[in-house]
């Protein structure tokens, strides 16, 4: 029971921080700077992103399977797929290198 | 979804075509069903880990449903099964869901959710909905991205967790059937269309790297606060720069 008073804590502070960044006031947010900024940050964050969910695990850095489905991706962007082709294309492209052996 | 109050019902059929053509003529409704489709189902996994780190499926459906973040769920429950503390799980969860206040940032700006709708919106402001939505260029797009992947993987997260939880690990390894892979690629897919100039792509082979080398030093959830900070400073730098050259053009007439 009291873990799951840490739970709700937990996701109170979770809630707040999302909350936090629609409380920001627009005033801030319309100048060409921060427009600027966040569009950098856009694609920092989603370069980030494609790291994380492609080497990562946990702190360690763990090639596997899913670079397979990294380039398969890749090469379907490239060939113009559209989006749910290129993620099912990734999905394929891992399991199989798992069948495969990958770790 | 907001929007579309009351008209007179239609027929139900109907109402399925115009949903359907609404989807199929909308890139970021099929973008933002997709995701939710493809990242849902790590809900089961989430569960079923749950269960196992010997969380109740109360607490463990609790964490899907008010948590409500995938990185921060995973990131309190994985303290608990290494042995840590309630109050150690709750800094991991909460250091990890730090990025999701960049996100609200970001949603912020693009769609101006007022009342209640802020309010729903918060709670669904994750890695993928605010990356449908910025994935977009116009902002009725942007908008169905974001509703359209928060509140179908939020659907998607819960239902998950809960099958998870009571099947536990007999339905198994969600890498097995590739779907890490999956988010892989969607978040490639995401990137993708972007990459269109030289300074984009240069600050995402930098973030890329910066994120890298980041993961094995810093805990899990801080390298993409980094990345982020890295890339809001060469948009900065670049700003200065731009403003000197607009300087030194003046002076020069």
């Amino acid at each position: 029971m009291t873990v799951l008073l840490w739970i709700v804590a937990a996701s109170t502070l979770a809630y707040l921080t999302k909350l936090s960044g629609y409380l920001v006031p627009h005033r801030l947010l319309e100048t060409p700077a921060v427009v600027r900024i966040s569009a950098c940050m856009t694609v920092g964050l989603l370069s980030s992103l494609v790291v994380l969910n492609t080497v990562a695990d946990g702190q360690q850095l763990t090639p596997d399977a899913r670079f397979l489905a990294l380039g398969a991706a890749a090469l379907a962007l490239l060939l113009r797929a559209p989006f749910i082709v290129v993620v099912l294309v990734g999905a394929l492209a891992a399991a199989l290198g798992r069948l495969g052996g990958l770790p | 979804m907001p929007g579309s109050p009351s008209e007179a019902p239609p027929q139900p059929e109907v109402a399925w075509r115009s949903l359907l053509s609404t989807v199929r003529a909308s890139p970021a409704l099929q973008a933002g069903l997709s995701i939710a489709i493809a990242i849902g189902p790590l809900g089961i996994s989430f569960g079923a880990l749950g269960t196992a780190t010997g969380l109740s499926m109360l607490e463990v459906c609790a964490l899907s449903l008010l948590t409500f973040s995938g990185g921060s769920q995973f990131a309190f429950i994985g303290v608990l099964a290494g042995g840590g503390s309630p109050a150690s799980a709750l800094g991991a969860s909460t250091l990890l869901g730090l990025r999701n206040g960049v996100y609200g940032m970001q949603i912020n700006t693009l769609l101006h959710p007022q009342g209640w709708r802020r309010l729903a919106a918060a709670q669904v402001t994750i890695d993928e909905s605010t990356a449908t939505a910025l994935a977009q260029e116009e902002r009725v797009e942007q908008a169905r991205g974001f509703w359209s992947a928060g509140l179908g993987i939020f659907v998607m997260w819960n239902a998950t967790t809960l099958v998870g939880a009571v099947v536990g690990e007999a339905l198994g390894d969600a890498r097995q059937w590739g779907l890490d892979g999956a988010a892989a690629a969607a978040f490639l897919g995401l990137l993708w269309p972007r990459l269109r100039a030289g300074e984009p792509m240069a600050i995402a082979a930098c973030c890329a790297v910066v994120t890298a080398v980041s993961v094995p030093l810093l805990p899990p959830g801080v390298p993409i606060l980094v990345a982020a900070a890295v890339a809001a400073l060469i948009g900065w730098s670049r700003l200065r720069r731009d403003s000197a050259e607009a300087a030194a053009g003046r002076s020069l007439r």
